[in-house]
């Protein structure tokens, strides 16, 4: 018997065949179905992220010319400006709630979130901030001041559209809160009997980090931009030097929020890939500790390196050394991360599929990302590149290369569990291809645009630069028509794809411990671990025993899966259902 | 874990090392070096281009070699050997990391000092004057630090007094002189910045230029001249010192071959120090999102041999006297502001078109 056999067997899904559970008119109501939600989450925020990146596209239009010639220079601080917000705030931030939604119940065997009333508010902040930042494009005074607002000049362009900025982006920083707090909620209170943290998936380990980050951070933006709207509605001047006010403060604000809010991007979706790569490696996960750990790591020194984006503005000496050596040492949690994975593939049978390449991709793209972030973390160096084109290939190389194609890598590995149905593999393949070198050629050329002296933020440039800005252009094309095949693949598949069964993947995790889609409740008892999370290949060497783990229901062996359940299901969960 | 034979990994390593050394050398990335300073930030570059490479080849050839080498055969579905970890490996790649990035800090440490980062001035951060604590809106802003204001002589606030004492300084910053100018703040701090290098600490600089920022052009005044001009002249080899301020938004100083940038920041003073060894024009660029025109915010910085930079000096001043003359005959009050700047655009290089567009 293979692990996945054990631990399926000791939780054989309650719904044999799979009922009819949900239609899909469910998906367009205020339900409190945790799966439900993070398909809304998933859906909604891929809608955000095409139109993110038809922005992005008109950007690189306007810029395939040295010359202002597709829109005017306001038109095209508006495109960028709402090109970052609503990736970063509509697409990524969100995508990895829906993610945790999605994941986090089923990986610890619990029915729901602890606070399902609560998931579905903190979803449905979302669209509504999006559409408000949407119509401000629409109504014509879409703010242009960058995503990062800063003042003076967030003060002195249009007052509508700065004001749309600052209330879209309040009511995403409260949803964000509100995911948090269940999520952590969830986490700590609802795993299964005998699940310890270190059987927790490694998904759920990012996303304790992840959910710590944004409870202690997002409020300081919140703080910032309140602030904010004082000194543009009310005329204060916390941040208008004409009024004696300090802009410089209000970069310290914002970039205590923002800097983390990049890890807030990525580890999620490190979590993901350390899901994906041993599963398609049929390998347990290298160094599960180690990688646990860094996630923590990460998330406390994200907390104390967000002065490197002001090494330029008004920072002391001193402070400059603080921050360069904190934030050189978060190499330190990220290169364990990659090690391991790399351990991880080392000596297994890889399946390349879909979900493995993109888990691939985001290891040797995000690395180029990982590495330049290293140079600018060294002052000198920051000094010259800081607000160049070089930011602008760290940061897609981070974002893109990172998280987009974590999400994608997390979207074929979990969309037979989502949905109940397989992806097309060729499509997929497709998709990957294009993704790949759309990525690369978009934004390898930027860091030598950066060093060479272009820099973000702008309509016109040197004529000197235009034969790499051309190469930037149609790489952005490539990726514009990269997500067709995904789309499609999607929907189809969706539809009429081959039936998925509970398992496709012979994984460990309890989230494959039950039907697909998986039914409302998730569980028909408390799920019991036979296998740890990641024991692939243990059948080798120990017949059947699974888990080097001493814990008495663990490591009694699959026979004892019949004692393991527990007399008395867990306080939390029985708290649970009286709440209902 | 199989690890290719001794004799293969010694010679990649080999392999490795030596394409990371060319190419940190090779990589062709930054433009021309024209400063002192250029060259120990190109030094620190290189460095971390070196291992940079090596680092990314590794990752990428163990990510391909792997997958390809180690990919499923068709019909075989047991898994790999369950390889839970490796204390000693991973304490290797724990510490390999961190030995790499201490190293570069305390080489980015030593450039930074070399470049004047920690000159004993720059260090403090002066609060705001008593004058601009007078402002409306700014008692709100004033609770929020408890601070009270110190009686120690504070000598950046002397500092940048004195820089708005300069007669050519004032010139500039006369709020009548330049429309945009007359909501513009007062210097209230002065922003720490890279000061004088180490061997150069505690002598004043070899010459000062006052810069104002402003949407969209840069204004340099010469102190001790009539001179003000839309363009940089430096004499070469010579340390010369910014004072930088912004009159409505942050701009941000950039000179790509100087490998320099500061933020110029309303309300703030930052000051720069440098030394341009490379005679040519470079362009200076405004790196800070400022504004629709950002983009434009560019102009000359002209390097010269001293004696062509005091010509140059002496050019201007015939030159800028005539324009007082003509800015006293009319007021410029009365003016629009492209009405005002239209004379100047020539020299600030920007187009007169662009001018009227941004102020219509
Ligand atoms: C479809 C692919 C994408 C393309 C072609 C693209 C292109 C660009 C370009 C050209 C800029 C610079 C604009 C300027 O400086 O004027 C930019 C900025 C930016 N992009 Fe993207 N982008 C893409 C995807 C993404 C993704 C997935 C994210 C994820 C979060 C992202 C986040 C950002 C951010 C934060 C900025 C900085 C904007 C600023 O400087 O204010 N982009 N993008
Ligand atoms: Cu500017
Ligand atoms: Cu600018």
């Amino acid at each position: 018997m293979t692990q996945a056999q054990v631990q399926e067997k000791a939780n054989i899904p309650a719904l044999a065949e799979e009922p009819e559970i949900r239609h899909w008119r469910d998906y367009f109501t205020f339900n409190t179905d945790h799966k439900v939600i993070a398909i809304q989450y998933l859906v909604t925020t891929f809608i955000f992220y095409c139109i993110g990146g038809v922005l992005a596209d008109l950007v690189r239009t306007e810029l395939r010319t040295p010359e202002v010639d597709f829109v005017t220079p306001e038109v095209y601080n508006s495109l960028f400006t709402l090109h970052a917000t609503i990736m970063i705030f509509l697409w990524i931030v969100p995508a990895g709630a829906g993610f945790a939604n999605f994941l986090i119940p089923l990986m610890i065997g619990a029915k729901d979130m602890a606070f399902p009333r609560l998931n579905a508010v903190a979803f449905w902040m979302i669209p509504p901030a999006g559409l408000l930042l949407i119509a401000s494009l629409v109504v014509g005074d879409a703010p242009d001041a960058g995503w990062t607002s800063y003042p003076p000049l967030s003060l002195v362009t249009g007052q509508v559209g700065e004001g749309i900025w600052i209330l879209s982006v309040l009511l995403l920083g409260t949803s964000s809160i509100l995911g948090a707090i269940n999520f952590l909620v969830t986490m700590l209170k609802m795993r299964t009997p005998g699940m310890g943290f270190f059987q927790l998936p490694l998904f759920c380990w990012a996303m304790l980090a992840t959910s710590a980050l944004t409870l202690v951070s997002t409020p300081v933006l919140a703080a910032g931009l309140i602030l904010l709207s004082f000194d543009l509605l009310a005329g204060t001047a916390f941040f208008n030097p004409t009024g004696g006010g300090d802009p410089v403060v209000y970069q310290h604000m914002f970039w205590f929020y923002s800097h983390p809010a990049v890890y807030i991007m990525i580890l999620p979706f490190f979590g993901a890939i350390s899901e994906v790569i041993p599963v398609h490696s049929r390998k347990p996960i290298f160094g599960y500790k180690a990688i646990a750990y860094s996630s923590l790591a990460i998330s406390f020194l994200g907390l104390i390196v967000w002065a490197h984006h002001m090494f330029t503005s008004g920072v002391p000496g001193w402070l400059r050394m603080f921050f360069m050596i904190t934030t050189m040492i978060i190499a330190v949690p990220t290169g364990i991360k990659i090690f391991s994975w790399l351990a991880t593939m080392w000596g297994g049978k890889i399946r390349l599929n879909s979900a493995m390449l993109f888990a691939i991709g985001f290891v040797g793209t995000f690395v180029i990302g990982g590495i330049s972030g290293v140079m600018l973390a060294a002052v000198p160096f920051d000094i010259h590149v800081h607000d160049t084109y070089f930011v602008v290939a760290h940061l897609h190389y981070v974002l893109f290369g990172g998280s987009v194609l974590g999400i994608y890598s997390a979207i074929y590995h979990w969309f037979p569990k989502m949905t109940g149905r397989m992806l097309n593999e060729f499509w997929g393949k497709v998709h990957f291809a294009l993704t790949i070198v759309g990525l690369n050629m978009t934004f390898l050329p930027m860091h030598k645009l950066g060093m060479m002296g272009m820099n973000r933020r702008i309509a016109q440039y040197d004529p000197k630069f235009t034969f790499l800005n051309e190469i930037c252009t149609i790489g952005a094309y490539i990726l514009a028509v990269s997500t067709f095949p995904f789309i499609i693949n999607a929907i189809w598949s969706w539809m009429y794809g081959p039936k998925a069964g509970n398992n496709p993947w012979d994984a460990l995790t309890l989230e494959w411990m039950t039907t697909s889609p998986p039914a409302i409740e998730n569980f028909d008892k408390p799920p019991v671990l036979a296998t740890g999370p990641y024991d692939y290949g243990l059948e080798n060497t120990r017949k059947g025993v699974p888990l080097s783990d001493p814990d008495p229901v663990l490591s009694a062996g699959p026979n004892s899966v019949l004692r393991a359940e527990p007399d008395e299901s867990s306080p939390a969960i029985t708290a649970e259902k009286e709440e209902r | 874990m199989k690890i290719p034979s001794s004799i293969w990994t010694l010679l990649i390593g080999i392999g490795l090392t030596l394409v990371s050394l060319w190419y940190g050398q090779n990589h062709g990335l930054l433009p021309t070096a024209a400063s002192d300073e250029a060259p120990l930030v190109d030094g620190l570059f290189n460095a971390m281009m070196t291992v940079s490479t090596g680092i990314f080849v590794l990752v990428e050839g163990i990510l391909i070699y792997s997958a390809i080498k180690y990919r499923r055969r068709a019909g075989d579905n047991a898994d790999g050997p369950p390889v839970h970890g490796n204390v000693p490996l991973e304490i290797l790649w724990t510490a390999i990391p961190t030995v790499i990035v201490i190293g570069i800090s305390v080489y980015s440490f030593d450039v930074y000092n070399d470049m004047g980062g920690f000159s004993p001035h720059a260090i403090h951060e002066a609060p705001m004057t008593s004058q601009v604590m007078n402002m409306p809106g700014a008692a709100i802003a004033a609770t929020l630090s408890d601070t009270p204001p110190s009686t120690e002589p504070n000598e950046n606030q002397e500092k940048s007094d004195q820089a708005m004492q300069d007669p050519a300084t004032a010139a500039v910053r006369n709020a009548d002189q330049i429309p945009q100018k007359r909501n513009a703040p007062g210097v209230g701090s002065v922003a720490p910045t890279l000061g004088p290098t180490p061997e150069n600490e505690g002598k004043p600089p070899a010459f000062v230029v006052n810069v104002t920022g402003l949407q969209y052009a840069w204004i340099f005044t010469y102190p001790d001249t009539e001179v003000t001009s839309g363009e940089l002249h430096v004499p070469i080899g010579r340390e010369v010192q910014l004072n930088m301020t912004a009159n409505d938004v942050i701009h941000a100083f950039w000179v790509p071959e100087f490998r320099l940038k500061q933020d110029v920041i309303p309300g703030r003073q930052s000051e720069i120090r440098f030394t341009p060894n490379k005679e040519g024009d470079y362009t200076l660029i405004c790196a800070e999102l400022c504004g629709p025109y950002h983009g434009a915010m560019r102009t000359q910085v002209v390097v010269q041999k001293p004696e062509e930079f005091e010509q140059w000096i002496q050019e201007q001043e015939v030159a800028s006297a005539e324009e007082l003359k003509q800015a006293v005959a009319v007021n410029p009050v009365d003016l629009t502001p492209d009405e005002f700047l239209a004379p100047h655009t020539s020299h600030m290089g920007i187009h007169p078109e662009m001018l009227h567009q941004l102020h219509k």
